[in-house]
């Protein structure tokens, strides 16, 4: 009995020796992967659908093996990159200014064609009875709210500075309930069942799903547009050139403003590329810094 | 009928805590703020009896990650807490393991995400950490109440490895296993919750799925989660111990990089708060600011609804007990009712209260009232096991009253002591819970640690933590003095 036991123990300890060998890692040291990773502006189980035909993309392009990780928050990603975890990233407005405040030498490669000029869009179930107008509708005053990510620029940095503009107010103090959907499918949700009655989506995320026809015109609609803002862009380290080699993050670049392939295009979802500076983004860390969301 | 002044002590604590959840309850937010709960509770349902399996992507690997952050992290704080066990005699020693268990796992790894990023050691230290704390105590306790006989038989001038080894540890190693497997099935529970703050456990996707209303998937997540749980016993047996964890460790992506210069960042830079480190200006006037926001805008607001909450939690958690009991007890219930009973409780305690919290916030909306239904539901359900299983002790008359009656005069105050005692004992856990569903959106204290970890502002993170932290000791301070007072106790197996 006693033997029994033992021999079947040695043969799996056996079986796991061989495996071990098989295990990655194991073997001859690699090349460094290039890793990249995202915020989680959206559905967060599409993400890998969403980015790993990007990573396939990326490592054709520049030829150099290329991976992305998924992250479940806007924070999480920022971390990521400044630690090193990650060399590239597609941050948001915000993300990107925290990021690169983090990372010196650190640079926006690019921005979607959209992204020049984004807005946000404040939504409304119907049954509030809101409408669209020209100005934010002083009417969604004592409304239950919603935000996207603490994180997000369009989501909540943009919405609540003109929520601040508009009624010298925190929005705590406008509203009766104010929430944190997460992301922007999600406020989408929100908005369209009634859970909250007034919430502030990215307009390419509601242009989209629009167009897929998830959205029920009857249920919920847009009430106000935000004038427009610089946002999303893909960033880079500064340390990559001594990491694959010199003049790698032109190549990155080079491969980010040529991707044309519209299945691609459609994950982020923007037009083309087009090339960005870090000054781009000014705008958005003077209004960052206004809210108090940076020190 | 007997006034206030002559009630027993324990009548008198009872009446005290539930005037305070009244009040506290009158003041806390408990609407339902969604349009149609019941439609998405049905399609919940729905969802449950058609389980997905194939909706999710990386499941294998969700599920073994998921395995290994438990196995390898409740291992670690077994052979350190049994260590710090050891030592315990030393004050430092009780209050440094009092301070790393007062902090929940999820703040851990929000924590130990700075420093090591999505590196397989933050999920194995953000369980490690604080279980050690816990495990050092328990097993000190273990220790101390062990059977003093075999220590007197052991001859003078024995060394004091030998005697520990031979007089001491066997009849202590029985708890020591028993005790290990209940925390391995804890771990199983936190590696999962810990895949909500991005961790690639099985609550990363069961968050997803949960809050994009694929209850299918959800379903699936789920039915994986409780089979994981049931079947421990089958798979975890000694001699297989050190398979399973040269396998967790072997199937973990160790290939992040982990800098020595990001944690020596985090310590030197990252917490420190920032007007100490900011450029220039009057360095101590901006502190005072500093503290003045942190102290009554976020800390003092978030303490205020966590105790609210808590308080509100722990009283329902002892009224859904007195219904819960039953379900389990020979003394009031035949062999088949039993059997349901145990099912309906199994589900409910091995459902992490973060989970269940989080399913019904998607219901009902953010207010206080999907975390006391959790709180209460979760705790209701292992004290309720606890209880039912004590009555299995209780022998009563031949001629005893039957039902009703038998639950309101045989069986209540036969088991109303222990009960308590149990309550109290588990004050604190619901406490270290109300903190962390904050990062769920109710404004308790986690709500602010959150927002801190989302501003990328560790220094106010950390003291937010700390602050947590501070209040978990103090309520289990008080809830020991209690416990003292009314001569209530827990046995080890209760624990």
């Amino acid at each position: 009995m006693m033997t029994m036991r033992i021999r079947s123990v040695a043969a799996i300890y056996a079986v796991l020796g061989a495996l071990s060998g098989l295990l990655p890692g194991a073997g001859a040291a690699q090349a460094e992967p290039f890793v990249f990773t995202a915020i989680p502006d959206e559905d967060a189980s599409q993400l890998r659908t969403r980015f790993d035909k990007v990573a396939r993309y990326l490592a054709r392009t520049l030829g150099v093996e290329t991976r992305y990780i998924p992250v479940k928050s806007y924070a999480a990603a920022v971390t990521a990159f400044r630690n090193g975890q990650v060399q590239l990233a597609w941050f948001g407005g915000l993300s990107g200014v925290r990021a690169r405040a983090m990372v010196p030498g650190s640079r926006a490669l690019a921005q979607g064609a959209e992204d020049r000029a984004f807005v946000t869009y404040f939504i409304a179930h119907e049954s509030t009875g809101l409408s669209e107008s020209k100005s934010l509708p002083k009417e969604m005053a004592g409304k239950t709210f919603t935000f996207g990510s603490k994180g997000s620029t369009s989501g909540r940095l943009m919405p609540e500075f003109h929520i601040r503009e508009a009624f010298g107010k925190a929005p705590e103090e406008i509203f009766s309930r104010v929430g944190f959907s997460g992301d922007h499918s999600r406020t989408l949700a929100l908005v369209q069942t009634g859970a909250y009655q007034v919430g502030a989506v990215n307009f390419a995320v509601w242009e989209r799903e629009l167009k897929d026809g998830k959205i029920d015109p009857k249920r919920v609609r847009v009430i106000w547009r935000t004038p427009p803002y610089p946002d999303y862009q893909w960033t880079i380290r500064g340390d990559v050139d001594e990491r694959y080699g010199n003049g790698f993050a032109q190549r990155v670049k080079a491969a980010l403003l040529s991707m044309k392939d519209p299945d691609l295009l459609d994950s982020f979802p923007r037009s083309a590329f087009i090339p960005a500076e870090n000054s781009d983004y000014e705008p958005i860390r003077k209004t960052a810094r206004s809210l108090g969301l940076i020190d | 009928m007997a006034s206030l002044r002559e009630a027993s002590p324990l009548a008198r604590t009872t009446l005290a805590f539930v005037a305070v959840a009244l009040v506290c309850a009158l003041f806390a937010d408990l609407a339902v703020t969604t349009v149609n709960p019941y439609q998405e509770l049905v399609r919940l349902l729905a969802g449950v009896v058609t389980p997905d399996f194939y909706a999710t992507d990386n499941l294998g690997s969700a599920l073994a990650y998921t395995l290994a952050f438990a196995l390898l992290g409740v291992a670690f704080g077994n052979v350190l807490g049994f260590g710090l066990a050891l030592l315990f005699f030393s004050r430092i020693v009780r209050t440094g393991c009092a301070f790393v268990r007062a902090i929940h796992e999820l703040f851990w790894a929000l924590i130990f995400l700075q420093i090591f990023g999505l590196s397989p050691l933050t999920g194995i230290l953000a369980i490690g950490i604080p279980y050690a704390g816990i495990i050092a105590k328990v097993y000190a306790e273990i220790l101390e109440e062990a059977d003093p006989a075999p220590l007197r038989a052991v001859p003078l001038g024995s060394g004091l490895i030998s005697t520990f080894l031979f007089a001491r540890l066997p009849d202590a190693w029985a708890h020591f296993r028993t005790y290990s497997m209940y925390r391995l099935e804890c771990g199983l529970r936190s590696s999962a919750v810990l895949g909500f703050v991005g961790l690639p456990t099985l609550g990363f996707h069961l968050e997803s799925s949960f809050s994009q209303g694929r209850y299918s998937e959800v379903s699936a997540l789920l039915i994986l989660f409780y089979v994981v749980i049931a079947s421990m016993r089958l798979w975890m047996r000694k001699p297989l111990l050190p398979v399973w964890l040269v396998a967790a460790a072997a199937i973990l992506p160790w290939g992040l990089t982990v800098s020595a210069a990001n944690m020596l960042r985090f310590f030197t830079h990252d917490i420190v708060p920032y007007p100490l480190r900011a450029p220039g200006g009057d360095t101590l006037a901006a502190l005072g600011d500093w503290l003045h926001l942190m102290l009554f805008e976020q800390a003092l607001p978030g303490a205020a609804a966590t105790i609210q909450l808590t308080m509100v939690a722990l009283v329902a958690t002892g009224v859904l007990t007195m219904f819960f009991f039953p379900l389990v007890s020979p003394l009031l219930l035949g062999r088949w009712a039993r059997g349901a009973g145990h099912v309906f409780l199994v589900v409910v305690r091995s459902t992490p209260e973060y989970i269940l919290a989080f399913v019904l916030l998607q219901l009902w909306g953010p207010s206080m009232l999907p975390a006391i239904v959790a709180l209460s539901l979760h705790n209701g359900a292992i004290i309720g096991h606890l209880i039912g299983r004590f009555t299995e002790t209780v022998k009563l008359r031949p001629d005893a009253s039957r039902g009703i009656d038998r639950y309101v005069y045989e069986v209540s105050p036969r088991i109303y002591r222990p009960m308590m005692a149990l309550l109290f004992y588990r004050w604190e856990v619901i406490l270290r819970e109300t903190a962390i569903l904050g990062i769920l959106g109710i404004a308790t204290l986690g709500f602010y640690v959150d927002s801190a970890f989302a501003d990328l502002r560790f220094d106010r993170a950390l003291f937010l933590i700390l602050i947590t932290a501070m209040l978990n000791i103090c309520v289990d301070a008080i809830s020991r003095a209690i416990r003292a007072r009314l001569r209530l106790q827990t046995t080890l197996k209760h624990r």
